[in-house]
C-alpha cells in the first residue's frame, strides 16, 4: 500500500510545483494529438458528412468499413506506418519515422475513422424530414450541408473528442514510430510505460493522473452532448 | 380563375409502384385547397412533387405558366413558397432564429429582417418566446413558430403536410382558428393535405379527395360532401348509408330504386334497371317510435331494428337494421326523448332528395348541373 500512497503524493508534488519535464511532456502530447484530431477532423468530417447526405452504390459497405475503422487497434496502424516509413519503404525518402511528423501521422491514421464514423452517425441522426424542410426555406445545397452542421454541431463536438481522447491515450503507434525519444518524441504515455518499467511511480502516476484529467474532461463533454434534447 | 400553379400528367413512381398520378391539376390564386385521404393514399408525395421537394419521375409543374425543373429554376420556385409538416421541424436556436431562417437563406440581413419576424411572432402570438430556445416549447407553440418562419418569407404559395395531425383538440383548435385568420387576411395559396375532413372543410374553398394516388374527385366542399362521385369517397366524406340497388321504375318526379326487399323513393334520373348507388347522409335521416303512416310526399319510411348504437360525443349513430343497414345521426336529447335502446322497434324517415345517386356508368346523376372536374381511375 505504501508504495501507492509515496507515489501519489510525489505525483501531486511534481504536479503543484509544475516540474518541467512533466510540464513539458504534457504540452507535446497536447500539440501532438491536438494535430493530429485537427488533420482528422479535417478529412473524417467532410467524407463522413458527404456519406451521411449522400446514396451511392455500395454506401452499406463504405459505412461498415468506416465504423471497422473506429476500432483500428493503435499497434498495428503503428505497424504499417513504421513499415511505409522504414527507410526503404514506400515512404522511407520522407525520412521522418521517429520524428514527432510520423507521430501526428500514426496518430490522425486512428483519429479519422473515429472522427468520421461519429460524424457520420450524428449527421444521420438528424430527422430526415429536416433536409426537406431546409431545402422547402429555400437554401442551396451549400447553405443546406452549413445549417445540417450546425444542427449537428454538439454530436460533432463529440466526435471530436472522441477523437481526441483515442489519440492521446494511445500508446502503441506513438512508441512503435516516434520512438520514445527523451525531449523530442516522448508523449505522455510512452513516457508513462518508460517510467513504470524502470519503477519510477512516482513520476508515472502524476503522468497518469494528467491523463486520467484529460479522459474526465473528454467525458464530460460527451456526456452533456448525450443528455441533451433535440428541439421538435 | 386563375392557376397558379399547375400539375400536367405529374406521376411520382418510387420502388417500382406507382405514388402519385395526377393527369391534370389546377391550384388557383388566392384558393385554399385541401387534399384529403386515408393514410397511404399520396397526399404527402402530392405535395412534396408539387413543391419539387422531390422530383416527380414525369410530368410538368408550371407555376405563373412557367415550367419548374431546371436547377436554378427550382431553387427559384422553392424561393417563392413555403412548407410546413407535421414535425415543427425547428432549428436548434431561438424561435427568433428560427422565424428569421428563411431571411437568412435569402440573404435578408438587419432591421429588416427583425422588422418581418416581429410582426410573424407577434401574428401568431408567440412574440414573448421571441428569445426562448426552440427546444423548450411545447408541440403547440412549435407548430405557430414554424408556421411563422413559413410566413416570414411572404410565400406566393404555401404548402401544409398534416400540420395538425400531432396536436391536441384544444390546442389544434386554437392554431387553425389563427391560420383561418391569417389566410383571410393575406390570401395565400394554400395547398394543405390532411385526413381530417372536419379541418379541410372549415378552411378550404376547394377539396380533393385521393384515393391511391389518384385525385377521385376535387370540387367545393358542399359538393364533395353531397354529391360524391363514388362509393370510396362517399364513404371518405362520412356517408353512413351506401346502397347498392336497380332502379325498378322511373316517374316525371322521382324513380323507385329496389335495395334488397324494399324499396326507395329517389329523385333523381336513371334509367329504368339501371344499376345504381344510394348514398344517404346520417344526418338526413329521421327516427320515430310511430309507425310509419301520414307518409308525406317524397318520404321514405321504413321500419326497422336497431342493431347499434354508439355514441360519438354530441351525438349518437344508430344503426337500423330495416332490409338493408341504415345509419343515422341523432342527438343525444333526441335518444333519450325516444328512449332507443338497441333491439327497440323504430320508423326511419329520409327524403327522396336527401340521397345522392351514383350511377355506376360512373357519370353523376345528381338533381344538380355537374360541374366537378373528373380525374376517374384507369
Amino acid at each position: 500500500m505504501d508504495i501507492i500512497l509515496e507515489g501519489i503524493r510525489q505525483a501531486f508534488i511534481l504536479l503543484v510545483t509544475f516540474d518541467s519535464e512533466v510540464l513539458g511532456i504534457t504540452w507535446f502530447s497536447l500539440k501532438v494529438s491536438g494535430t493530429a484530431t485537427l488533420i482528422s477532423l479535417l478529412i473524417g468530417m467532410s467524407i463522413g458528412t458527404v456519406v451521411a447526405l449522400t446514396q451511392f452504390p455500395g454506401r452499406r459497405f463504405v459505412v461498415s468499413l468506416i465504423n471497422t475503422g473506429m476500432a483500428l487497434p493503435p499497434v498495428v496502424v503503428g505497424l504499417f506506418v513504421t513499415i511505409f516509413l522504414w527507410r526503404n519503404g514506400p515512404l522511407g525518402f520522407l525520412e521522418i519515422l521517429y520524428t514527432p511528423t510520423a507521430m501526428i501521422l500514426a496518430q490522425a491514421v486512428i483519429a479519422t475513422p473515429i472522427v468520421m464514423g461519429i460524424s457520420l452517425a450524428s449527421m444521420q441522426q438528424l430527422p430526415k424530414k429536416l433536409r426537406l424542410q431546409i431545402l422547402a426555406l429555400g437554401a442551396t445545397r451549400l447553405q443546406m450541408v452549413r445549417i445540417l452542421i450546425r444542427e449537428a454541431r454538439l454530436p460533432l463536438l463529440a466526435a471530436v473528442m472522441a477523437g481526441f481522447g483515442g489519440v492521446i491515450s494511445e500508446v502503441g503507434a506513438s512508441i512503435m514510430v516516434g520512438g520514445n525519444i527523451k525531449g523530442y518524441t516522448r508523449v505522455l504515455t510512452t513516457a508513462t510505460v518508460m517510467e513504470t518499467s524502470r519503477g519510477n511511480f512516482d513520476i508515472a502516476i502524476a503522468l497518469g493522473i494528467i491523463l486520467l484529467f484529460f479522459a474526465y474532461l473528454i467525458n464530460l463533454v460527451l456526456t452533456t452532448v448525450q443528455q441533451r434534447e433535440r428541439p421538435r | 380563375m386563375k392557376n397558379i400553379l399547375e400539375a400536367k400528367d405529374l406521376k411520382t413512381i418510387r420502388g417500382g409502384s406507382l405514388l402519385v398520378d395526377v393527369p391534370d391539376l389546377g391550384i388557383f390564386e388566392g384558393e385554399t385547397l385541401s387534399i384529403i385521404g386515408p393514410n397511404g393514399a399520396g397526399k404527402t408525395t402530392l405535395l412534396q412533387a408539387l413543391s419539387f421537394l422531390m422530383k416527380p419521375s414525369a410530368g410538368e409543374i408550371l407555376f405563373r405558366g412557367q415550367a419548374v425543373g431546371a436547377e436554378q429554376r427550382v431553387l427559384e420556385y422553392r424561393r417563392r413558397l413555403a412548407m410546413v409538416f407535421q414535425e415543427p421541424l425547428l432549428f436548434d436556436t431561438t424561435v427568433f432564429g428560427n422565424v428569421a431562417s428563411g431571411l437568412k437563406i435569402r440573404g435578408i440581413g438587419g432591421a429588416e429582417v427583425r422588422r418581418i419576424v416581429e410582426a410573424q411572432l407577434e401574428r401568431f402570438g408567440i412574440a414573448s418566446l421571441r428569445d426562448r430556445s426552440a427546444k423548450t416549447l411545447s408541440g403547440g407553440e412549435a407548430q405557430r413558430a414554424s408556421l411563422a418562419r413559413a410566413f416570414a418569407i411572404s410565400p406566393e404559395i404555401l404548402f401544409l403536410d398534416e400540420p395538425f395531425a400531432a396536436l391536441d383538440p384544444p390546442t389544434r383548435e386554437a392554431i387553425v382558428t389563427d391560420l383561418e385568420k391569417v389566410l383571410a387576411e393575406t390570401k395565400t395559396t394554400t395547398v394543405m393535405a390532411t385526413h381530417d375532413r372536419n379541418e379541410a372543410l372549415r378552411l378550404s374553398n376547394r377539396i380533393a379527395v385521393m384515393e391511391g394516388g389518384r385525385i377521385a374527385q376535387i370540387d367545393r366542399p358542399a359538393v364533395v360532401l353531397n354529391q360524391p362521385v363514388d362509393e370510396f369517397v362517399a364513404s371518405f366524406v362520412g356517408t353512413e348509408t351506401i346502397l347498392e340497388g336497380q332502379v325498378r321504375d322511373v316517374n316525371e318526379t322521382a324513380m323507385i330504386v329496389g335495395v334488397n326487399e324494399s324499396e326507395i323513393e329517389v329523385v333523381g334520373s336513371a334509367k329504368p334497371d339501371e344499376r345504381v348507388v344510394l348514398c344517404i347522409r346520417p344526418e338526413n335521416v329521421t327516427l320515430t317510435v310511430a309507425d310509419g303512416n301520414g307518409k308525406p310526399s317524397a318520404q321514405n319510411v321504413f321500419r326497422g331494428r336497431i342493431l347499434r348504437i354508439i355514441p360519438l360525443g354530441c351525438f349518437h349513430k344508430v344503426e337500423i337494421a330495416c332490409g338493408f343497414a341504415l345509419v343515422a345521426y341523432i342527438t343525444t336529447q333526441a335518444l333519450e326523448d325516444l328512449a332507443l335502446r338497441e333491439g327497440v322497434e323504430v320508423a326511419a324517415a329520409f327524403k327522396a332528395t336527401a340521397i345522392h345517386v351514383i350511377r355506376k356508368s360512373g357519370l353523376c346523376a345528381c338533381s344538380e348541373k355537374p360541374l366537378r372536374k373528373l380525374h376517374k381511375p384507369g
